[in-house]
């Protein structure tokens, strides 16, 4: 079942044509991946389903969660959407976490707001996420700050908010590439891990086509703002049909599996 | 997934640090302890450098003090350096000032004829109230004229709040002073005259030697609405600087946290728009603005020694002014004394805010 349909999604920013018209599906427990190189419009894609385009941004087409309408949605309304049903896990928590509220604020407030818990049951809860996150000794994490933690805890912690209020949908925008090769495939594991186990639909945004074949179910590719390509992964990375997949395959150093 | 998979990136954290929350509050004392201690030894040097800057003064302060036939008569002359320690070498009279600091003991105006401290005691508190409601007016409008101009970015409200501070900065504060002072109290009388309250009223019994903050402690509220009359324009007029200042200040740091990663993540969150701005926005660009704040004092208390000449109020400046041209060393000394420790306490203040600000910087 299709949780979020994007169709026909076209974004232009000053004039200038950002998205030419993208068609995107996920659904429930599938992590579905979305490539391209940098300026093929991956990140705006990701950020036009929560309305965080920058300002001045056109949007045309449709977002649906359901039978809903994200882009035509009032603001208001979008805000209950975001964090609550759709969430968001940035490139480098290194600066997507603030740096000087605590872990437990951070994991905590939107709960609150959301979700209207109080302190303690929204503590609760968040000792509960860490340790779905494995931040070992969540108890004392909780009251830590965001710098005391290392590339690979941070996004973990970032994950951990991100799931808080039980969203369906979550989108990940190139969420190892600011981190060690060595942490990246535990991030991985944990991402496919939740999705499988919470029936989470992800939009996983990387340029990566390692950590694609690693962890996606189907594969989209984009160039210049359009989607040129989609299918289950394995067909994408043996069979691709269109040329621009083939160059980025052979660009890679090696084989990919 | 194993619980082995990531063990590279649990190692890091873990290895690091103890377990438990017993860390989170020792830290900020700690922190809090050496500021302290860095402030002392600051203060020492304060008493050192007045001292030495006041004896390198080229004058004689016998011949400041002694009328013509005393300085004939060489005995009369030894006799006043003997009683005011002047025969001692420098290293010994450094040593006789900073024991009298700690005791309090500033030495005996040569004009006034009183104990230092006591001139200080009337001049110290007027000026304090006069500063510090204009830092405060300062801090309030300039932060709220920033955050507006950062919010309306590059629109008419933007653009008026930059010819505004713009005007705050550039117009000097003494023309400022005559000029507030002409009009408004001359031409128009809305505003009383010079003084802290009207002369027929007698000063509220001291506590703190602020006039509003005495008077409203001990309910006399006719004298709190006249020194509060007499203190808003002198502080306004101080305070124009500073607020355009911190207007221009707090609009780039806002703007430049605006920009940041951890805003768009707090929006990706749902969070409420004022939620944001208070908790996320404000505290980053908190830091910039609290830099500029602790040095904008500084440029305030020069600027009372003009603003209080011209509204006739009885300050430190007022005081230090006199004492200056007549050579009046110990209180000049003792000038410089409250001033140079004005300034520690300022930056002690800014740098504790940090640490409450930042637990980057409490718990390094």
């Amino acid at each position: 079942m299709s949780l979020l349909a994007i169709s026909d999604l076209k974004v232009s920013i000053g004039g200038k044509e950002i998205l030419r018209g993208v068609d995107l599906d996920l659904r429930a427990g599938r992590v579905h991946g979305l490539a391209g190189e940098s300026g093929s419009g991956k990140t705006m894609t990701g950020l036009a389903v929560l309305g965080l385009l920058p300002h001045g941004a056109r949007t045309s087409g449709r977002i649906a969660l359901g039978e809903r309408d994200l882009l035509a949605m009032p603001a208001k309304e979008l805000n209950t959407v975001r964090g609550g049903e759709v969430a968001m896990v940035f490139q480098d928590p290194a600066t997507s976490l603030h740096p000087m509220l605590s872990v437990g604020r951070q994991l905590t407030e939107h709960m609150r707001h959301h979700l209207g818990l109080d302190k303690k049951q929204a503590r609760a809860r968040a000792l509960e996420l860490l340790g779905q996150v494995r931040i070992p000794g969540p108890e004392g994490a909780i009251d830590r700050y965001p710098h005391q933690f290392s590339g690979g805890m941070r996004q973990r912690i970032a994950i951990a908010i991100a799931l808080a209020c039980s969203p369906k949908v979550l989108i990940a925008d190139e969420p190892t590439t600011a981190l060690d090769v060595t942490v990246q495939a535990g991030v991985l594991r944990l991402l496919r891990g939740l999705c499988d186990d919470l029936g989470l639909a992800v939009l996983l945004v990387t340029h990566d086509l390692g950590v694609m074949s690693a962890v996606a179910d189907e594969v989209s590719v984009m160039k210049e703002g359009l989607v040129v390509e989609t299918g289950p992964r394995g067909q994408v990375l043996r069979d691709p049909t269109h040329p621009y997949t083939r160059a980025l395959l052979e660009s890679l150093p090696g084989e990919t599996s | 997934m194993s619980p082995t998979s990531s063990s590279e990136d649990l190692k890091g954290d873990t290895a690091r640090r103890k377990p438990g929350r017993s860390g989170s509050r020792s830290p900020l004392i700690r922190f809090l302890a050496r500021r302290v201690l860095t402030a002392l030894l600051l203060a020492v040097g304060i008493t050192l450098v007045t001292f030495v800057l006041t004896n390198l003064v080229p004058g004689d302060p016998v011949s400041a003090n002694l009328g013509q036939r005393a300085l004939g008569d060489p005995a009369i002359v030894a006799q006043w350096r003997a009683e005011h320690g002047l025969d001692k070498p420098l290293p010994q009279q450094y040593l006789m000032h900073l024991q009298g600091v700690v005791q309090g003991d500033l030495g005996t105006s040569q004009q006034s004829h009183r104990p230092v401290m006591d001139d200080l005691a009337e001049s110290v508190p007027a000026t304090l109230e006069l500063a510090g409601a204009a830092i405060l007016i300062s801090l309030v409008a300039g932060v709220a004229f920033g955050v507006v101009a950062a919010l309306r970015r590059d629109r008419l409200t933007d653009h008026l709040l930059r010819v505004l501070s713009l005007i705050g900065i550039s117009v000097p504060t003494f023309w400022l002073a005559l000029m507030a002072f002409y009009v408004f109290f001359y031409r128009l009388q809305v505003t009383p005259g010079s003084g802290r309250i009207d002369p027929t009223m007698s000063p509220p019994p001291q506590v703190t030697g602020l006039y509003t903050i005495d008077s409203a402690l001990a309910g006399q509220w006719d004298v709190f609405a006249s020194a509060v009359g007499h203190l808003i324009t002198p502080a306004l007029v101080l305070a124009l600087y500073t607020i355009g200042l911190l207007t221009r200040f707090t609009r780039s740091a806002v703007l430049e946290v605006l920009g940041q990663d951890y805003v768009r993540a707090a929006r990706a969150k749902g969070l409420p728009g004022r939620v944001i701005l208070f908790r996320y926005v404000l505290r980053s660009a908190l830091v910039p603005i609290i830099t500029v704040a602790g040095l904008a004092f500084g440029s305030l208390l020069s600027g009372t020694v003009l603003v209080e000449a011209i509204f006739a109020w009885p300050g430190v400046g007022q005081y230090a002014y006199k004492s200056a041209t007549t050579l009046d060393l110990p209180a000049v000394m003792g000038v410089g004394l409250v001033v140079g420790g004005v300034y520690l306490v300022i930056n002690l203040i800014v740098d504790v805010l940090y640490g409450v600000i930042d637990p980057r910087v409490r718990l390094q």
